[in-house]
C-alpha cells in the first residue's frame, strides 16, 4: 500500500460520518455556550452601555442585530457553496450533509437580515423598503436559499439532492461579491462600507459591542450547523445510506 | 449606562417599536431554529433506538 493511498484512506476515514458525530459532540458544549455567553454580552452592551448615535438617536442600536445578521447570511451561503462543491467533486458526504444543514441557517439570518434592516430603515429613511441595489440583491439570496431548500427538499435520493443543491449554490454564489459591491457600484439609499475598508469609520464604543456580536453570531451559525449535520447524520444512518465516499445511494 | 431609568430603556428615544420589534424577531427565530434542531435530534436518536431494539426483538425471535 503506497503513502498516498494511506493519507486518502486516513483523510476519508477522518471525515467518516461516526467519527464526525463523536467531533461534533465534544465541541458543541464549547460552541453553543460560547454562542450564548457572547450573545448576551452583545447584546446588554449594545442596548445598554453603548452611547446612541448623534442623529439616528437609539435606533442605532438595531446595528447590532442587523449587521451580524446580514454578514452571516452571506458568510454562511458562501459555505454551504463550498461544502457542496467538495461534495460535488470529491463526494465527501459529510460535505453534502454540513451544506444540506447550512441553508435554514442561512435563510433564517437572511429574514433576519431583512426584517431588521427594515426596522431601521423606517425611523433612519422614512420608508421600510427600498428596491435598491444592496436590499434587492440581499432579497435575491433569500430566494436562492428557498430554491435551494425546495430542490433539496423535491429530490428523494439524498446524493443526487445534495449534487442539485451545490449546483444552484455555486451559480448563485455571483450574488455574494454582487451583495457586498452594490454600494460602491450603484447609487443606492442602503449606507457604505463601515468596516471592511483599512480605517473602519465606526467610533469604537459602537464597534467593539458590535465585533461581540459578529463573533456571538459566527458561533451561533456554527453550533446550529453543526447540530444540523449531526441530525443528518442520524437520518442517512436511518435510511441506511452508504457513507462510503465510492458507494452509490440506491 | 445610556439611560437614566427603566422607561426611558423601554422607550429608547421614541424608537421603542422598532428597536424592540427587531431584538424581538431575532430572539425569536434564532430560538425557534435551536429549539427546532434540538426536537429533531431528539426524535431521530429514539427512532434510531426504537429500530435498534426492534431488530435485536426480531433476531432473537428468528434465533
Amino acid at each position: 500500500m503506497s503513502t498516498a493511498y494511506s493519507w486518502v484512506t486516513a483523510f476519508y476515514h477522518l471525515a467518516a460520518p461516526p467519527r464526525c458525530y463523536q467531533l461534533i459532540g465534544v465541541l458543541l458544549p464549547w460552541l453553543g455556550g460560547g454562542a450564548a455567553l457572547f450573545f448576551i454580552v452583545g447584546c446588554v452592551w449594545g442596548l445598554v452601555f453603548s452611547p446612541p448615535d448623534y442623529q439616528q438617536g437609539d435606533s442605532v442600536r438595531i446595528m447590532y442585530v442587523h449587521v451580524p445578521a446580514a454578514m452571516g447570511s452571506m458568510a454562511v451561503y458562501v459555505l454551504m457553496a463550498l461544502m457542496g462543491a467538495i461534495g460535488l467533486i470529491w463526494h465527501i458526504k459529510i460535505a453534502d450533509m454540513m451544506a444540506r444543514s447550512c441553508a435554514p441557517v442561512g435563510a433564517a439570518f437572511t429574514v433576519l437580515a431583512l426584517v431588521t434592516g427594515s426596522l431601521w430603515g423606517k425611523p433612519t429613511w422614512g420608508t421600510y423598503w427600498v428596491w435598491d441595489a444592496r436590499l434587492t440583491s440581499e432579497l435575491i439570496l433569500l430566494f436562492l436559499y428557498m430554491g435551494y431548500i425546495a430542490v433539496q427538499n423535491a429530490i428523494e435520493d439524498r446524493d443526487k439532492a445534495a449534487h442539485a443543491g451545490a449546483l444552484i449554490a455555486l451559480v448563485g454564489l455571483v450574488n455574494i461579491p454582487i451583495i457586498h459591491y452594490s454600494v460602491e457600484w450603484w447609487n443606492t439609499l442602503h449606507q457604505g462600507t463601515s468596516l471592511f475598508k483599512l480605517k473602519p469609520s465606526l467610533d469604537s464604543r459602537l464597534l467593539m459591542p458590535l465585533v461581540v456580536m459578529l463573533v456571538a453570531y459566527a458561533l451561533i451559525a456554527w453550533t446550529l450547523i453543526l447540530i444540523g449535520t449531526r441530525n443528518e447524520i442520524l437520518l442517512r444512518r436511518r435510511q441506511s445510506i452508504p457513507v462510503q465516499p465510492w458507494k452509490k445511494s440506491t | 449606562m445610556s439611560f437614566t431609568s427603566w422607561s426611558a430603556f423601554w422607550q429608547m428615544g421614541g424608537y421603542g417599536p422598532y428597536v424592540w420589534g427587531a431584538y424581538g424577531i431575532t430572539v425569536i427565530v434564532l430560538g425557534g431554529l435551536l429549539v427546532g434542531y434540538l426536537w429533531r435530534a431528539r426524535r431521530l436518536r429514539q427512532q434510531l433506538a426504537h429500530e435498534l431494539r426492534r431488530n435485536q426483538v426480531q433476531r432473537l425471535r428468528s434465533k
